[in-house]
């Protein structure tokens, strides 16, 4: 069930998914320390993997749902799930559903996990109605959302809503903030010029904006984008919103 | 599908082309340039956002409604052009078209054509196949006709030269308009342009234009255009041709300004065009000017393969705005004579599969980072990534098709080796003692993780696993 608004639950579950599971570890700790600090119980499910969305948008419908199938089965409890990426809360939220079908003996639950997905700032924000206390020191910081945030999700509005709750952090603008990094899974590789080219514009839009660090929701374009910035011998590197969030309210001294 | 009437096989030479505008800084901001342009031309018309999806809403109704009774709204249609004297033929494809043409043309005993724009024109390769029958065609519309000076094809289905810059449309008068001498300034452009133009419309008894929409119950067909040339073409010459898709149709008359309010500001920006024709037949007796033959050709070329198949049909709910392609990330950086297909951009994307098969489109369908722009744009809501994800997936389909509905070209684009990448993949994940075991190696031996990972370092820093996954971190902390 979708949660009735202003309520808080008690007890929600953790999506890490697979991109924060090997690449990016510290994210998905980080975003479970701001969850349980905010009073919830977290409950992270050992046997998830991976939403299944590299192989559903390459076009390998089939083995997508084998590893989808996989993961709508551990989440019994009316429990929300909580998913640190636009880009795969999208996947479970929107495209599980066409890429179960409707006469899929889990439809059912797939419909009902679909009302209970939840991008972790959009969570935050929306749900927990945090106010953070920035204990950080003042930074100047640029923030980009990944298309499926955006456009899937809605929730680039609720990163931004919790970076404007710090009160050292001053957020810079980007050129052409909306457009994509280039990333797109397997498009990456499928057609790295165009990929490459889309990428480096993001690249040098992010440096140009002035900011002392990259902030973004979503670890596939932090891989890409990290790594274009990393290759160009760019200063700037970015973190996922969650640790950059929890270095704030825990700065290390 | 018909490989015939195609010059080249899209799909085979996309990469390269893509690539050579790619290494073109020049060529790439002119494009962003243009396509900025557009964007806040059209982002200008749209102030409000409630209204602008209200309207996407009813935009979308209408064309789907529309092709939900299209074998319905065709025969209307006809029964109703038949009433005003216009004549209509079906063509299933191409050559067909192409035929239909000829053969009006030979009867007119004309040599030339005179055309307004029309990108089913294109589709069907018109003026290649006049050409070969001994058939003069010249385009009207000033994008057009530079496009057919320079020996090139449209790069936009709105702004056909687009990807040419003032100065070479200046060398290109100089050199092919006899008479002409070098000058860039755009109005002189226009200028000799338009003398050029005038002549022939005088001089040419048979004129040709495209349709933006044909109305079923009054046997209209309407022409949005800014130029003029579009009237000129429907009522100077003896004869009109008007060549458009059979998903053009639409039932009622109040079903056009809707779907043109979403046209004209989608695609240039406008309110509204210069010219907006209500075209209804013939010349009729009385009247003093007007054609004395109107003919319609409706054109299949794959069109009901999308339509047939539920997944597949809303790509003709498409009123070619070319908003999906201003606002592609893709498009914006590669223009339109990259994709080697008529349509470009998202929209050509998922209709030329239809019209050329999956074989030769297999590297369009993927060429998109999914992003989602062209969706968020269409005027008529076209869920145009979903149609990607499709596509890709009937595209690499393979061995057990749970498909029974089959596109051309369908499982044309596999690639054993990616298809055996994804069978290990999909194993590994759905599997939590593998996924657990795969994990651990991958972070215990992440110093062996090599340092070029194909495409992806070319232009990025390799991708190393962290030390410890996040399933074992999150063991490691309850046991805290």
């Amino acid at each position: 069930m979708p949660l009735t608004p202003g309520k808080r639950p008690a007890t929600v579950y953790f999506f890490g998914t697979c991109l924060v599971d090997l690449f990016d570890p510290e994210a998905g700790i980080s975003a479970m320390d701001i969850l349980e600090r905010q009073g919830i119980r977290v409950v992270f499910p050992d046997a998830q993997s991976c939403c299944g969305q590299p192989a559903y948008t390459s076009g390998y419908p089939a083995e997508a749902l084998a590893v989808a199938e996989q993961q709508v089965r551990l989440f019994v409890e009316d429990w929300p799930i909580v998913v640190p990426s636009g880009s795969c809360a999208g996947m479970m939220k929107h495209h599980w559903s066409r890429l179960f079908g409707p006469d899929h003996p889990l439809a059912a639950q797939v419909q009902a996990i679909s009302g209970r997905i939840y991008e972790f700032t959009e969570f935050l924000v929306k749900v927990l109605n945090v106010q953070l206390e920035d204990r950080g020191q003042p930074a100047r910081v640029v923030l980009h959302t990944s298309c499926s945030a955006r456009r899937e999700m809605g929730v680039h509005l609720t990163s931004r809503a919790l970076l404007a709750q710090l009160a050292q952090v001053e957020v810079v603008q980007q050129a052409r903030e909306a457009e994509c990094c280039g990333f797109g899974g397997t498009f990456s590789v499928r057609h790295p010029e165009l990929s490459a080219a889309m990428a480096a514009d993001k690249a040098e839009a992010l440096t140009d904006s002035g900011a002392q660090q990259l902030v973004s929701a979503d670890c596939g374009c932090l891989a890409n984008i990290n790594g274009t910035l990393a290759k160009s011998g760019a200063a700037l590197q970015g973190q996922h919103i969650a640790s950059f969030l929890k270095s704030r309210l825990e700065p290390q001294a | 599908m018909n490989d015939a009437t195609l010059h080249y096989m899209p799909g085979a030479g996309f990469r390269g082309r893509s690539k050579e505008v790619l290494d073109n800084p020049a060529l790439r901001k002119s494009f962003r340039g243009a396509m900025d342009f557009l964007m806040q031309k059209r982002a200008a018309q749209f102030p409000d956002p409630a209204r602008l999806e209200a309207l996407r809403r009813q935009g979308e109704a209408i064309r789907k409604y529309s092709l939900s009774r299209l074998p319905d709204l065709l025969e209307q249609l006809e029964a109703n052009l038949k009433q005003n004297g216009v004549q209509l033929h079906w063509a299933e494809n191409p050559e067909q078209a192409q035929g239909i043409i000829s053969e009006i043309m030979l009867r007119a005993e004309a040599d030339l054509i005179v055309k307004g724009k029309s990108m089913v024109s294109e589709e069907i390769e018109l003026n290649h196949a006049l050409e070969a029958r001994g058939i003069a065609a010249l385009e009207s519309d000033m994008g057009e006709y530079i496009v057919q000076l320079a020996g090139e094809r449209p790069s936009h289905i709105i702004m056909p030269a687009i990807h040419k810059t003032k100065e070479e449309i200046a060398r290109l008068f100089a050199e092919k308009v006899p008479g002409v001498d070098y000058t860039d300034s755009v109005d002189e452009l226009i200028q000799i342009g338009r003398r050029v133009l005038r002549e022939k419309f005088r001089a040419t008894k048979v004129g040709l234009s495209g349709v933006n929409f044909a109305v079923a119950e009054t046997g209209t067909l309407c022409l949005v255009e800014n130029e003029g040339n579009g009237r000129m073409c429907t009522t100077v010459p003896e004869v009109h041709i008007a060549v458009t898709g059979i998903e053009k149709v639409v039932e009622k008359l109040e079903h056009v300004p809707p779907l043109l309010a979403l046209l004209t500001r989608s695609a240039t920006g406008q309110a509204v065009t210069t010219y907006f024709n209500w075209i209804t037949g013939p010349r009729r007796p009385g009247e003093l000017d007007g054609p004395k033959e109107v003919h319609l050709v409706l054109v299949d070329n794959g069109r009901t393969q999308a339509y047939a198949r539920p997944d597949f049909r809303a790509t003709l709910q498409c009123i070619r705005c070319g908003a999906c392609m201003n606002h592609c990330p893709v498009y914006t950086r590669i223009g339109g004579l990259a994709y080697g297909t008529t349509y470009p951009g998202p929209i050509g994307k998922i209709i030329s599969p239809h019209m050329l098969g999956l074989k030769g489109t297999s590297d369009l369908v993927t060429a998109s980072s999914l992003c989602g722009a062209c969706g968020e744009v269409c005027p008529v809501k076209i869920p145009i990534p979903e149609l990607l994800i499709d596509l890709r997936a009937r595209s690499q389909a393979g061995g057990a098709d749970p498909y029974a509905l089959h596109l051309a070209g369908e499982g044309e684009g596999r690639k054993p080796l990616v298809a055996l990448s994804f069978k290990l993949w999909s194993r590994l994940y759905r599997s939590p003692a593998l996924y657990r075991l795969f994990a651990f190696l991958a972070t215990r031996f992440r110093a062996l993780t090599p340092s070029s990972q194909g495409a992806w370092t070319r232009s990025r820093t390799p991708l190393v696993p962290a030390r410890k996954s996040l399933h074992e971190r999150v063991k490691e902390r309850r046991s805290r």
